[in-house]
């Protein structure tokens, strides 16, 4: 985090508490990657005990975000943070927030995929679904590593894929639309599948929103709800 | 100044954010102060806002106390200390030949940074100053300042059967409320407060604080403090000064949260002091 130079406080405590801020931060989002990451598998593979791991693991993605925004409370009760300091602990607070909540997409990939045993029921859209979730594997992934590079540029491009996973999602809610006017014996099979998939979308949301987090936290500036062209020409490419 | 002390000096080349505002009640523009052939404040401008309290920040020996002083001529006292620039008070130059320094530190009141009372009665301490610029026509008018002057500075509840007894023999937080009562009596335009709660426990530094808040409903406040959260908690601007010069001047919101000069971000996030 040398960028902003928030590890040279003349308080050494100060720095040893931000460092262990932000590398629980990086451990809850090594967590719930992995266990997107194996929600989807367990998914697209009909494995009903990987599904059911991913379930179970939710309650440590849980207990991380009560710590760190514990944690974060101490310091803004002890330290009175400002400025960078001040905007890296607000940004913690919601991006644990938005990790926590892609965790629970992640467990309900997970449970969903227990009640999709039947491999058949699934293979259908498994094509669709592998494409949708590596998208939004790799996104979060990026969202992620811009968090721990401090990087805008990668935070902005990273937000701008969004588009990409709107445009898989709404392909395949199309699809199993179709499919459910068509044969609605399986209409509890296929709304799964349908939440399957939009918890993945909510996944490339909530990956949006840390690359949000990103760019305030380096720039100080609040980009929610700004669009994108505004925000490439305010950003990109512009020299430190 | 040390060789590193010189680097930084060299790189602050004038002030970052607005140093003027509109219908300022005081300008001082490319304010320069000696202590003898040392200079002390370099090229500074700032304007004093009406109605609003503006906090001067920075590590000990920046300048902001000195700044603060030439406000109301204060530094007229210090035998080697040498002032230029232009000043002004609602457009007047404080130099001007037609302004009266006492009466200009009426219009421009101090509060100090250790608690100053008279040696004379809680009533005498306030009245001293009515008196002597002939505020009162009588005992009446003058009870009537002594009482109002006391509840602005929200101290007459605890003293009103007591104004008699002498100021000394107040607490340090009541002695403080009394000095601003002081100040209050002569009909202030401008109160400036140099570290006004530094010799005060918890409790009366957040009395003093909100009295700062409401006397900034009807006069304008400069305060320089040590105590980066007690600026961001009284003021609405923030002025941040580092080795004679302005580095930095903005709202509190901004300057606390998105600083635009390095060096401000580095004093106050404690990166250093």
């Amino acid at each position: 985090m040398d960028k902003l130079h928030l590890d040279q406080h003349i308080s050494q405590q100060f720095n040893q508490e931000l460092e262990d801020i932000r590398n629980k931060v990086l451990a809850m989002g090594g967590l719930v990657e992995q266990q997107v990451g194996k929600g989807l598998t367990a998914l697209l593979e009909s494995d009903a005990d990987l599904g059911n791991e991913v379930a179970t693991a939710d309650f440590e993605v849980n207990k991380l975000e009560v710590e760190i925004d514990e944690e974060c409370i101490h310091i803004l009760a002890r330290r009175q943070p400002a400025a960078s300091d001040l905007r890296l602990i607000v940004t913690v607070i919601k991006v644990i927030t938005d990790l926590e909540r892609i965790g629970d997409e992640a467990e309900k990939l997970g449970r969903f995929s227990t009640e999709l045993t039947e491999a058949s029921k699934v293979v259908a859209y498994r094509k669709e679904l592998r494409h949708l979730g590596e998208l939004v594997k790799s996104m979060l992934r990026d969202a992620l590593d811009a968090f721990a590079r401090l990087d805008v540029d990668a935070a902005i491009k990273t937000a701008a894929r969004d588009e990409d996973i709107n445009a898989e999602y709404n392909t395949l809610s199309r699809l199993l639309a179709t499919h459910l006017m068509e044969d609605p014996r399986n209409v509890s099979t296929l709304l799964k599948i349908t939440w399957c998939a939009r918890a993945l979308e909510r996944i490339g949301d909530h990956s949006v929103n840390i690359c949000e987090y990103v760019v305030y936290l380096v720039k100080g500036r609040d980009i929610r709800h700004i669009n994108f062209d505004q925000i490439r020409s305010e950003f990109l490419n512009k020299p430190e | 100044m040390t060789d590193t002390h010189q680097d930084v000096f060299d790189n602050i080349k004038g002030t970052v954010g607005e140093v003027t505002v509109e219908n300022p009640k005081m300008r001082l523009s490319n304010v320069d102060v000696f202590y003898g052939e040392k200079q002390a404040i370099y090229d500074v401008s700032l304007d004093i806002a009406n109605n609003e309290v503006i906090a001067m920040i920075g590590p000990s020996g920046c300048g902001k106390s000195t700044f603060l002083r030439c406000l109301n001529r204060m530094n007229d006292t210090i035998p080697t200390c040498r002032v230029s620039g232009e000043m002004s008070l609602d457009g007047e130059d404080l130099y001007g030949p037609s302004l009266d320094t006492v009466l200009l530190r009426a219009r421009v009141g101090m509060v100090f940074q250790k608690p100053n009372p008279f040696a004379k009665s809680i009533y005498d301490n306030v009245a001293y100053g009515p008196r002597i610029h002939g505020l009162a026509g009588n005992r009446a008018e003058l009870d009537e300042i002594v009482i109002d002057s006391l509840q602005k500075a929200g101290l007459y509840s605890e003293v009103k059967d007591r104004l008699d007894a002498p100021g000394t023999s107040l607490s340090g937080g009541q002695q403080q409320r009394l000095c601003i009562a002081r100040t209050i009596a002569v009909s202030p335009e401008v109160i400036l407060m140099d570290e006004p709660c530094s010799a005060l426990d918890p409790i009366a530094t957040a009395r003093i604080e909100e009295l700062i808040d409401e006397l900034r409903r009807n006069y304008a406040i400069a305060i320089v403090t040590h105590s980066m959260q007690q600026a961001a908690r009284v003021s609405q601007r923030t002025a941040y000064f580092h080795l004679g010069k302005l580095v930095e001047v903005g709202s509190t919101n901004h300057i606390f949260t998105n600083p635009s000069h390095e060096l401000t971000e580095n004093y106050i996030t404690g990166r250093f002091g």
